[in-house]
């Protein structure tokens, strides 16, 4: 496990140097253009805007990312009541992971079945699911999901996919308001000098097509680290579940829901265990998406067979996708683990009437609404607002006190 | 400075180095053997679980399995046998032998239907399997602690130091679970 961090840390440093180059390049060109003397001094100061962009956005990120994160998606934290068995299936992975505190828990009030995990530190780990997960899935296909989310923050992908997404972010809107200053305001020096205006043309044309590439640069760098640290979570997932088709088959859940996530937007999209923004139709999936396509994640997960370590999910995936990419740092594939796999439990299929229906309960429960069981059968909702002391069954009249 | 001088500052050099050394091993030794027990803590910790919540179960399907009573005597026995249980070794028997028997009882709970409706049972139930699953991740981690902490005592040179402290082996945590031995082996050749 540890072996995975440090390579985790290894890669996310050549990540950040590239993207810290493009950042100051960024800041150079901006600056260089819109330098009133022309004397270079204008650069410099557009180097330390862009760095000053880039510190303040990561402060705010490191402080209050989480914050931020849980409450862009609408999620509420919720006590063991409210649904046990995703409160036991986290400890099981707390357990099973050697996590020393047992992460917050925090439900979505959403139909579409997703998950994510913040925290920069396993100490500080939150994990959030959506109700409609929640009723979907059986314990197996759960633990699966909630093994994968804890693997992000265990790996420190959380940490890293903050830093990186800041950088991006930083990148993003330099060159948004370079952009927009080069349309409305053009450059200062253009009206200023007379001359040389052939050679100014000339940066100024170096200048947009940097500020166009910059980001998209950026981007590319950002998504080929996230898809592979998914694969990553996946591995580390069946290693702590010994139970490979249980996410196999969550994913394959999920996949099949068509219902799009309102809470959720392109900067919090690749926290998800599966992208929330699917139903866009992008068509250059392979390069700008951040997640690897769940076809092929549930392929590699089936394709495991004789063992749940990370050395059968690196043969699975070389299998599955016919080449011999490394995903597992090499470190760690020289353990030799025996990790069998394990059974899974047996439970019943359950049909959409019913899923929407328990999907529902969790949602009220999470709003504290008050269940009330009549004994005619029938089984009363109340919410927390209900100001009187009795309510009344709809159907035997039998009075209940709230 | 003589020769004789250096000679004794070099030796003394060399004691320190080897006094600071041993003092380094035989922290890590200590560390390594915490940790183990703090693993195997973990484990009671669930079994102590598993055993509370035996009684309960039983009481709840009590009446609904009539036709089980010997099961439950079973079940009831294994458990006092397991809580008496005090070496590494024995608790791993006895638990194993209480595992075998709680898997019987969930496959013979397939047989009433009614009881799949009881709310109280479904609870008892999910706390059941989740408290079978911590222990069977808190194992894997004990053992992990303990190849660990085995490893550490057989090498050179801490296992100098082991052997003057009196380092005992730590003993891995088995469960011999019946159910699983009795899967027959499949093979496709």
């Amino acid at each position: 496990m540890w072996e995975l961090i440090k390579a985790n840390q290894r890669r996310s440093v050549v990540l950040f140097v590239l993207m810290g180059i493009i950042l100051i390049a960024l800041g150079f060109v901006f600056g260089f253009v819109f330098d009133p003397k022309g004397t270079g001094g204008g650069a410099i100061i557009g180097i330390i805007i862009a760095l000053l962009v880039w510190f303040i956005m990561s402060l705010v990120a490191v402080t209050s990312g989480s914050a931020i994160m849980l409450s862009a998606s609408n999620a509420k934290e919720v006590t063991q009541d409210v649904h046990p068995q995703l409160f036991n299936v986290v400890d099981e992975m707390r357990i099973a992971a050697g996590m020393s505190k047992m992460p917050k828990v925090y439900i979505i009030n959403t139909d579409a079945p997703n998950a994510f995990a913040t925290g920069m530190s396993p100490d500080k780990a939150a994990v959030a699911v959506t109700a409609g997960l929640l009723a979907r899935l059986n314990r197996d296909e759960l633990q699966g999901v909630m093994a994968h989310e804890m693997s992000h923050v265990i790996n420190r992908d959380v940490k890293f996919m903050t830093i990186a997404g800041v950088m991006l972010g930083s990148i993003v809107i330099i060159s948004e308001i370079f952009l927009r200053s080069m349309i409305f305001g053009g450059g200062n020096r253009s009206s200023s000098k007379e001359g040389n205006g052939q050679a100014q043309a000339i940066i100024m044309i170096i200048a947009l097509v940097f500020a166009i590439l910059a980001p998209i640069l950026a981007q590319l760098l950002y998504f080929s680290i996230s898809r592979k640290r998914e694969y990553l979570a996946d591995a580390s997932a069946v290693r702590l579940t010994r139970y490979p088709e249980g996410l196999a088959s969550a994913l394959e859940k999920i996949s099949n829901s068509n219902i799009d996530m309102p809470m959720a937007n392109k900067v919090t999209a690749p926290m998800y265990i599966c992208n929330p923004l699917k139903k866009k139709g992008m068509k250059m999936a392979d390069l700008s998406s951040t997640h690897p396509p769940i076809s092929e994640r549930i392929r590699i997960l089936r394709a495991m067979a004789g063992g749940a370590g990370l050395a059968n999910y690196q043969s699975a995936y070389s299998q599955v996708k016919g080449n011999a990419a490394k995903i597992i740092p090499g470190g760690e594939l020289k353990l030799t683990e025996d990790i069998g796999i394990r059974m899974g439990i047996a439970s019943e299929v359950l049909d959409n009437k019913t899923t929407a229906r328990s999907s529902n309960d969790i949602m009220m429960k999470v709003d504290n609404y008050a269940f009330i069981n009549c004994d005619c059968g029938m089984k009363l909702k109340v919410p927390s607002n209900y100001e009187g002391n009795e309510i009344m069954c709809p159907r035997c009249g039998t009075r209940h006190g709230v | 400075m003589s020769t004789l001088g250096i000679a004794l500052l070099v030796i003394l050099g060399v004691i320190v180095l080897l006094i600071f050394m041993v003092i380094g091993i035989y922290n890590s030794l200590i560390t390594l053997r915490n940790q183990v027990k703090n693993a195997w803590a973990q484990i009671d910790v669930q079994l102590k679980r598993r055993h509370d919540l035996i009684p309960n179960l039983i009481e709840t399907v009590k009446g609904y399995m009539t036709h089980e009573r010997q099961t439950f005597e079973a079940i009831t026995k294994a458990r006092s046998n397991a809580m008496s249980a005090t070496t590494v070794a024995e608790k791993g028997q006895a638990e194993g032998i209480l595992s075998g028997m709680m898997g019987r009882l969930q496959v013979a709970v397939e047989a009433y239907p009614e009881l799949k409706a009881n709310q109280n049972f479904l609870a008892l139930q999910e706390e059941l399997t989740s408290t079978e699953n911590k222990i069977s991740y808190s194992r894997q981690s004990y053992n992990d602690q303990v190849l660990f902490y085995n490893n550490k005592k057989q090498v050179f040179p801490s296992n100098i130091i082991a052997g003057m402290f009196n380092f005992a082996d730590e003993t891995f945590f088995e469960i011999q679970d019946q159910a699983e031995k009795a899967v027959p082996k499949v093979s496709f050749s």
